[in-house]
């Protein structure tokens, strides 16, 4: 792949304190899981990274974690720009990935062939970052998710438009596997919200 | 200002925090769970809070009011100096208030004051595993937790009540966190234990020499482990704070002679100062200016 300069333009204008607030964005949301929180960012991503994909890239992925990235993005020049950006390799195995990125409507088949962490290290997982629709704090379009479990006091209502068909099953299975499994993050456009691999999902 | 070069804010570089904000994540995925980290030397020794230090300079941002305390102190050597030491590299407003601190690094305590959600408590913890001195190897404690073999655990405060007939054990008391992993709440005295339940804040736990990041989210189940017949019991205490009067709160005893004079005063500094300046006064309390004057 040639670089082009899509994947050179952008990045953080203040990578120092941008990091640091998006990244607290994602402590309190992980703490908060179903918090909906909104970043400002101006990192430029290529389509078809949404703004809220792209900073969390930038915040956490470097020369340490490869990135896994679905089929879509894959094709774009997301990878190109992650690579250049922060020193982050690509990988095609789901396994090796420590962060994986997926495009709206990219549908997940299975969550197991990601890297789950072992019974010892159930921290060597792969966070997923998985693109919807639309996330909602109140009742309107999408699908209502009752999320409870730590960080939760009692429960918590959230909608999300475009959540995979296969994404309750897929959760479900993962739940399962505590400690082992992987942590999700949900990103709109400039919207996220973090599923940790605690939080219980009933419809 | 200088034209001399600083430090990257918060003193660490970018690559450590990202490294310690991914544990971070995954601690607060996995409450209670070690998340082993690549610890940096930090200018201050191991002992000195290293582990606390390192995860406040991942965490912290300029709009942050940081407040620092050692044994519920804001003005001891460890809480002071650490205070200036983040005041010098990220130039962050600081408190002695815990009610308007967005982040409360401590050693060994927790304030008095109820945690409000939003603020972060970050623990210095000198010995992150709680099996360790019952299994000196890591392998074996480590599977220890994978199993959730915690009988040992069980066998050691059996063995308290045993020998002295209650669980003498009185800080760094074990805890288990959301009905899994069994946590070292650091060297807090188990007064403390039962604030960690529930909490509001976030409790983020960092181990500088050990390499180790584990986390308490908010509104997460934290049990002291214990027996039907020998409930958990917190310590209590007869007197009231000397300078404040409070009752039910941990009291540090000072003692003032060698003629057996003591005298028992809050250990949590801003919450006896708070009170006194509210007008409760305790039997020791010097008399105000004015009244002397």
């Amino acid at each position: 792949m040639t670089i082009t300069s899509d994947a050179l333009s952008g990045g953080f204008s203040e990578p120092v304190f941008q990091s640091q607030s998006v990244f607290r964005m994602l402590m309190d949301g992980m703490a908060r899981p179903g918090l909906i929180q909104r970043i400002v960012s101006d990192a430029g991503q290529p389509e078809p990274l949404g703004p809220a994909a792209g900073a969390i890239a930038l915040t956490l992925c470097d020369h340490e974690t490869p990135v896994f990235l679905s089929a879509g993005l894959a094709k774009s020049t997301v990878g190109a720009w992650i690579g250049f950006h922060t020193g982050a390799t690509l990988t095609r195995e789901k396994a090796e990935a420590r962060f994986a990125f997926l495009e709206a409507g990219a549908a997940p088949t299975s969550f197991g062939l990601f890297a789950l962490g072992s019974q010892e290290y159930p921290d060597r997982s792969t966070t997923l970052v998985l693109e919807v629709k639309a996330l909602h704090e109140e009742a309107g379009a999408g699908q209502k998710l009752t999320l409870s479990g730590p960080g939760i006091l009692q429960s918590r209502d959230i909608w999300v438009e475009g959540l995979p068909e296969s994404f309750h099953r897929l959760w479900i299975d993962n739940r399962a596997l505590f400690p082992r499994g992987i942590d999700v993050i949900l990103t709109a456009d400039t919207d996220l919200l973090c599923l940790p691999r605690t939080t219980r999902v009933g419809a | 200002m200088t034209e001399l070069a600083s430090y990257n804010f918060a003193y660490l570089d970018e690559q450590t925090k990202r490294m310690i904000r991914r544990a971070i994540l995954k601690a607060i995925a996995i409450p209670g769970y070690q998340v082993p980290f690549a610890s940096r030397e930090m200018p201050m020794p191991y002992g000195w809070g290293t582990g606390g230090v390192q995860v406040t300079a991942a965490i912290i941002g300029p709009e942050d009011v940081l407040k620092v305390i050692d044994q519920g102190a804001d003005d001891t050597t460890n809480a002071v100096s650490i205070r200036a030491f983040f005041q010098k590299v990220a130039d962050v407003a600081v408190t002695t208030h815990t009610a308007d601190a967005t982040i409360i690094q401590t050693r060994h305590r927790i304030p008095e004051r109820k945690l409000s959600e939003g603020q972060v408590l970050v623990y210095q913890v000198p010995i992150p595993e709680p099996l360790r001195f019952l299994e000196p190897r890591e392998t074996e404690t480590r599977k220890m937790h994978a199993l959730e073999e915690y009988g040992l655990m069980h066998v050691k405060l059996y063995e308290d009540i045993a020998r002295h007939g209650r669980i003498s054990t009185t800080y760094a008391y074990p805890v288990k966190v959301a009905g899994r992993y069994v946590m070292d709440p650091s060297p807090t005295p188990k007064f403390d234990n039962p604030k960690m339940h529930m909490s509001e804040a976030l409790q983020l736990f960092g181990a500088g020499r050990e390499k180790r990041i584990y986390a308490v989210p908010p509104h997460t189940d934290v049990v002291s482990l214990d027996f039907e017949d020998h409930p958990f019991e917190i310590q209590r205490f007869e007197q009231s704070c000397a300078l404040c009067a409070a009752h039910g709160v941990y009291l540090d005893e000072v003692v003032l002679d060698d003629k057996g004079g003591r005298m028992f005063v809050c250990s949590d500094t801003d919450n006896c100062e708070d009170r006194r300046e509210h007008g409760h006064s305790g039997e020791m309390l010097a008399p105000s200016k004015e009244a002397a004057e």
